[in-house]
């Protein structure tokens, strides 16, 4: 039975990294948003799955927040939003999808054996899911590197945000897990409240935020 | 819950936010908000008497008492040169009634956040603090709605949740270090518990911990190359603010990466937190110097300033010993009320001029007498001159360090001469010289600015026996 439960934790966390991946190389919003709630959903199931090996009810909040907030409500906001701002075409990335990717299977790889060397006395399921919650972070930072759409920036940020609730949960028996996911989502909705509210398209006619450089006061 | 001092320091300010958010009319909020922040220093100087208990949430030591006094009374002097300050904008409508009754709540949930960081005794609830306090921050630094602040603000809010994102990955690695050790829940997150069981954590987590924690907090308190949200987002805000940020926000985040590196202090088979500490603090303090002399805006120059000095009191703290971490504190004291009063002198200067550029202000000493001449006397101070009391915390940072790596000493005293060159050729153009741009009197409050230079002064000249027994305490804690 603990082979079975392994199994389908790690290829949970897994297919998190997996989905990550598939986000670096969308160059459309829309196919951008879709993979993120894909993304959202995996988490769900992940957090969810952990709730249930672990008997800890608690974490299933953390899971339907996941599923309802982050997989359905900030999308379709976004998707919205992306409408309104007339958006939709293309985002452009910085360098090619090819060294992109390279870079990608280059920090999962870091991330593998720096964690897995230094949490050797860690019980092996949070061990894997530290693991593979790192390369989710570490690929959300490097989407939010190669991305220059404000956007899609958000979307990264939110899956680095979504590793570290696969980490927190990974954590047996860590506290306050409930409270720190509901924490960010409060942070996630004020960046999507500030992008819509702020109207960055109608301040700087871009939300590339290549544009921003040039309102800086020092550069005129 | 009995009501204490402990309590004060959080309820008064949230309560007062609150408040603040359901007021209308400016001058009626404005004191409200300058009482709040007297009664909730009051508390915090009360802990000093009578010490307050602390419980598995909540925590009081020689530590956080240091910090909460100082983080209270400048937010105490900063609310009334807001008042002054905010005063003015409304006049000539850069801000309106709405913003300024949202302005004056979230100054209070700021010093709420700031106050819960410091007091917080659960390494989870400390970063919610710390989140909540850049939240609050990012909202006020995008007030004015124009291009340059809503530039500001958002890359300080993308550079800050990344801060804070990485921090709270390095929060879980330590508890996954403590859990073994000390159990399941709870327990594991708490400061005091983690601290007395530190020796027998797992060292190799703990390492990969601290790395993401001093990368994610390093953020906060600005060191380079992690600084760049820094200069806008105090270039762009209400200078009140940036008195803030500058004062108080970059401490609080020092006193996270304190907390957790006493941890690491603890574990004999850890890395050594403070070679990390000691290199970082160095660079931002040797690009701070030279970055101080390209600049055009005043309020950037001042922030560039701040990075230097928190790179200065990074690297005493990374140094570590009784004597390096005294001149840490000594220094961080300092700096925070130089600084604030430097902020408040800027804040009226860019309102007299209607400008924040350098080129277009100048012989302020005629101008306008009083503000110059307290620039003046707030930028000697910053640079390092004697008698103030920079001069002297800076000297002691220096010589510790000569004793035990002279290079390094030598490096960080080539920082802080180049950044006291940067300082006096702007401050040239800005003080003396042909007097350049509006000259009308303006109406300034000065008593915040010169209480805290007078407190600086004195600072240098003579240290109360009682301050120096108690920093000496806390730099022995700090080991």
């Amino acid at each position: 039975m603990h082979g079975f439960i392994f199994d389908v934790a790690h290829m949970l966390a897994g297919s998190l990294v997996l989905v990550s991946f598939m986000m670096l190389y969308q160059d459309r919003l829309y196919a951008l948003l879709n993979i993120f709630a894909l993304h959202a959903l995996v988490l769900a199931a992940s957090v969810a799955w952990q709730a249930y090996v672990q008997g800890a009810p608690h974490l299933f909040v953390t899971a339907g927040i996941a599923l309802i907030f982050k997989a359905a409500i900030i999308p379709t906001a976004l998707h919205r939003i992306i409408v309104r701002l007339g958006i939709h075409r293309e985002i452009e990335t910085v360098g090619g999808v090819g060294p992109t990717m390279l870079i990608g299977i280059g920090l999962v790889a870091l991330s593998m054996v720096v964690m897995l060397r230094v949490t050797a006395s860690v019980d092996p399921l949070a061990r894997e899911d530290l693991a593979f919650a790192l390369s989710v972070v570490l690929l959300g930072l490097l989407m939010m590197v190669t991305r220059r759409n404000a956007v899609s920036q958000v979307v990264g940020f939110m899956s680095l945000e979504n590793g570290l609730v696969l980490a927190a949960t990974g954590a047996r028996g860590m506290p306050l897990v409930v409270e720190i996911s509901v924490a960010f989502s409060v942070l996630i909705a004020f960046i999507v409240i500030g992008i819509f509210l702020f109207r960055i398209r109608e301040r700087f006619d871009t939300v590339d935020v290549r544009a921003l450089d040039r309102f800086r006061g020092e550069r005129q | 819950m009995t009501f204490d001092a402990l309590t004060g320091v959080l309820l008064i300010p949230a309560a007062a936010a609150a408040l603040l958010a359901a007021l209308p009319g400016y001058r009626m909020t404005a004191s409200i908000n300058v009482i709040a922040a007297l009664l909730t220093f009051a508390a915090a100087v009360s802990m000093f008497f009578v010490e307050p208990r602390s419980g598995q949430y909540l925590l009081i030591d020689d530590l956080n008492k240091v910090f909460i006094a100082l983080t209270t009374l400048v937010g105490f002097t900063t609310a009334m040169f807001s008042a002054s300050y905010i005063g003015h904008e409304i006049e000539i409508g850069r801000l309106t009634p709405r913003f300024v009754r949202f302005y004056h709540a979230m100054y209070q949930a700021l010093m709420f956040a700031m106050n819960l960081a410091l007091v917080a005794n659960n390494i989870g609830l400390m970063w919610v603090a710390i989140e909540m306090a850049t939240l609050t921050t990012v909202l006020m630094v995008g007030i004015y709605r124009t291009h340059e602040a809503l530039e500001a603000a958002w890359k300080y809010f993308i550079l800050g949740s990344v801060g804070i994102g990485l921090a709270l990955f390095g929060t879980i690695l330590v508890y996954m270090a403590a859990q073994p050790v000390v159990g399941e829940g709870l327990e594991a997150m708490v400061w005091t518990a983690l601290i007395q069981r530190a020796g027998s954590f797992d060292p190799k987590l703990l390492d990969v911990a601290f790395i993401f924690l001093l990368l994610g907090y390093g953020t906060k308190v600005g060191l380079a190359p992690l600084h760049a949200w820094l200069p806008d987002a105090h270039a762009e805000g209400p200078t009140p603010i940036s008195a803030v940020l500058s004062g108080l926000l970059l401490n609080v985040a020092l006193y996270a990466l304190l907390r957790f590196k006493m941890l690491l202090a603890l574990d004999p088979g850890a890395i050594a937190p403070g070679p990390l500490m000691v290199t970082m603090g160095l660079i931002s303090c040797l690009f701070a110097a030279f970055m101080l002399y390209p600049r055009r805006d005043i309020k950037r120059l001042f922030a560039y300033s701040s990075i230097e000095h928190m790179g200065i009191i990074v690297f005493a703290f990374g140094m570590g010993g009784p004597l390096a971490n005294f001149a840490g504190l000594l220094h961080m004291t300092m700096h925070s009320l130089t600084k604030s009063a430097i902020f408040f002198a800027v804040g009226h200067i860019a309102q007299a001029k209607g400008t924040q550029k350098i080129a277009e202000m100048g012989g302020l000493t005629v101008t306008h007498p009083v503000l110059g001449w307290g620039l003046v006397l707030g930028v000697v101070a910053i640079a390092g001159l004697p008698p103030l009391g920079i001069f002297m915390s800076e000297f002691l940072v220096v010589t510790s360090t000569f004793a035990r790596a002279p290079w390094l000493a030598v490096l960080l005293a080539v920082g802080i001469l180049v950044g006291l060159g940067g300082l006096f050729l702007r401050l040239n153009g800005i003080a003396f010289g042909e007097p350049r741009g509006p000259a009308a009197p303006t109406r300034a409050y000065y008593a915040p600015m010169f209480a805290h230079l007078a407190i600086v002064l004195v600072a240098g000249v003579y240290l109360p026996s009682t301050l120096v027994t108690g920093f000496e305490n806390i730099a022995r804690l700090l080991g």
